[in-house]
């Protein structure tokens, strides 16, 4: 094999395709930016998964005197202490449980104050109409069930919240946008892959009589097929090298600067360059691989030996 | 070298075959003209020759190997011991005479070194000395044909296949390219050659075969190229 011999073929099949070869590096670079994109995605959704459950709780909110009027599960007026003491212990032989905070009603009168002092609401409110509550961290947040089954109805027991469900419209948003990412992605490749066949058809035969010489003198269909494959290859690699540009510069412009949601979200904690780095050696070999493998297939087709 | 045994060669979607029930022996170093009108099975059987067709009955054996049973990634391998010849030359345009006969030994893999010693080697063999650095286009037909010539016979090949290698020349330069042809022949490589051209065959007087719709008419040892032509 002469390295020189095959560049040089790659070199004039490329020229030759100049319109073509942009359209398979501009679609290839589209794909492989909106996979990259989505694979972040998701990415982004664990991390602020793992960010959040560990601080978010599940609450047993408990009958405070008020919510008999309110509340059909506390007709029955207030928690009394032994109902109380019943969740506790019963809270506390719970393997799934981390640890258990009892938050007073007057606790919670002094959150909410912090939280919402200066609005009119918070002048209106009293210690005795926040109602006190369990709050419950579990060791695996995914086991809010457990809880909410052996809580739920029981006397003297309000509601049981998983704080999680305020979170959970946020992640579904997000893994919506995701699935709609990897939609259009689908449509791209195959946008992508049927350039390929093409453009690998075209020079193909526009370089017919060379091959029809490769053949005659027996070349291996390997040789023959070599330099069209190591086109296809290579236009694949600068569009896996434009979708690694466009996811830097996509993390750089939407959380850095330009939109800086860094700046304006600065609750959630977003992904870092270390996890845009690690996605782009798939980009780049998904760029080099596909590519090859769709002109290889194409050419089973167009170049028989 | 070649046997033909049987050899029956239907064209897919054809009704009557090109070749019926062809059955032939050809031995090493032997020079043989395949006459006959056009399609007579002239093509197919050289087709057949280089595995770009299979047969579809009979056996076909060149340089000992059933082509039948020849997978496909081993014909690479097999002609590389066969050199074609074609009446339009298939040379390379864009590449000079040194270029074009290097070139069927670059893609086959073998080294510059060897290039180096053999394309000039052969060029002088065909008479083509000196006009190495020459665009095909800027040759005569005669040359341009010497070239294709050295191409099929620069990596030595055992059999020299030439479909009408002088259909597109004049009678004069087609007596040179028979001289080259011939002592191509004597170095031990067998050839065989399609033709039309009578007074070729008539004064070389070697073993002629003909075809006629597909089936073998005559079998020649000294031939010539038709009696009543």
């Amino acid at each position: 094999m002469r390295a020189q011999f095959v560049l040089s073929e790659i070199g004039v099949g490329l020229r030759r395709n100049l319109t073509m070869t942009f359209a398979v590096i501009v679609s290839v670079a589209l794909s492989l930016a909106l996979f990259g994109g989505a694979l972040l995605m998701r990415e982004q959704v664990s991390v602020m998964k793992d960010y959040w459950y560990d601080k978010v709780n599940v609450s047993i909110f408990l009958c405070n005197k008020n919510d008999a009027a309110t509340a059909p599960q506390c007709a029955k007026g207030s928690v009394t202490g032994e109902q109380r003491k019943q969740i506790e212990t019963d809270l506390g032989k719970m393997d799934i449980v981390e640890t258990v905070h009892h938050e007073t009603a007057d606790e919670a009168y002094k959150h909410y104050k912090e939280r919402y002092g200066d609005t009119p609401l918070a002048a209106t409110i009293t210690p005795d109409q926040m109602p006190e509550s369990f709050r419950v961290k579990l060791k695996d947040p995914e086991k809010y069930k457990v809880v909410a089954t052996a809580f739920a109805g029981r006397d003297g027991v309000e509601s049981v919240q998983d704080q999680r469900n305020i979170l959970q419209n946020l992640f579904d948003l997000m893994n919506g946008m995701n699935i709609a990412a990897l939609c259009v992605m689908a449509l791209m490749l195959v946008i992508a892959l049927m350039l390929i066949v093409n453009t690998v058809r075209v020079s193909a035969f526009s370089r017919r009589r060379e091959t029809g010489i490769m053949r005659l003198v027996g070349a291996s269909s390997f040789y023959i097929q070599m330099p069209f494959i190591m086109e296809a290859a290579f236009a694949g690699l600068i569009g896996g090298v434009v979708a690694c540009a466009m996811l830097l510069a996509g993390r750089y412009f939407l959380i850095d600067n330009g939109l800086a949601l860094a700046q304006k979200m600065e609750l959630v904690n977003f992904i870092g360059w270390d996890a845009v780095l690690a996605k782009l050696p798939l980009v780049l070999a998904i760029g080099l691989l596909m590519p090859a493998v769709a002109a290889f297939v194409a050419l089973r087709k167009y170049l028989r030996v | 070298m070649i046997r033909f045994d049987n050899v029956s060669k239907t064209y897919p979607k054809q009704n009557s075959p090109a070749l019926r029930d062809v059955s032939l022996e050809i031995e090493k170093g032997e020079f043989v003209f395949l006459v006959g009108s056009s399609g007579s099975g002239k093509s197919t059987f050289l087709r057949l020759l280089l595995r770009e067709e299979r047969a579809s009955h009979g056996m076909v054996h060149v340089l000992g190997k059933d082509l039948a049973r020849l997978s496909n990634w081993k014909v690479p391998q097999m002609r590389r011991q066969l050199g074609t010849v074609f009446q339009d030359f298939r040379l390379l345009p864009n590449k000079t005479v040194a270029q074009n006969v290097a070139f069927a030994q670059e893609v086959i893999g073998k080294s510059r070194g060897e290039t180096r010693k053999s394309v000039p080697q052969v060029l002088d063999l065909v008479g083509l000395g000196g006009k190495e650095d020459r665009m095909p286009g800027e040759l005569s037909g005669g040359e341009q044909q010497r070239v294709a010539i050295a191409r099929a016979f620069v990596n030595r090949p055992m059999l020299l296949i030439a479909d009408e290698p002088t259909g597109n020349l004049d009678p004069q330069t087609s007596v040179g390219i028979m001289k080259l042809l011939d002592r191509i022949n004597r170095t031990g490589t067998t050839v065989v050659m399609a033709t039309h051209d009578q007074n070729i065959v008539d004064q070389m007087r070697k073993r002629v075969i003909e075809l006629e719709k597909g089936r073998l008419v005559r079998d020649q040892a000294r031939g010539v190229y038709g009696y009543q032509h």
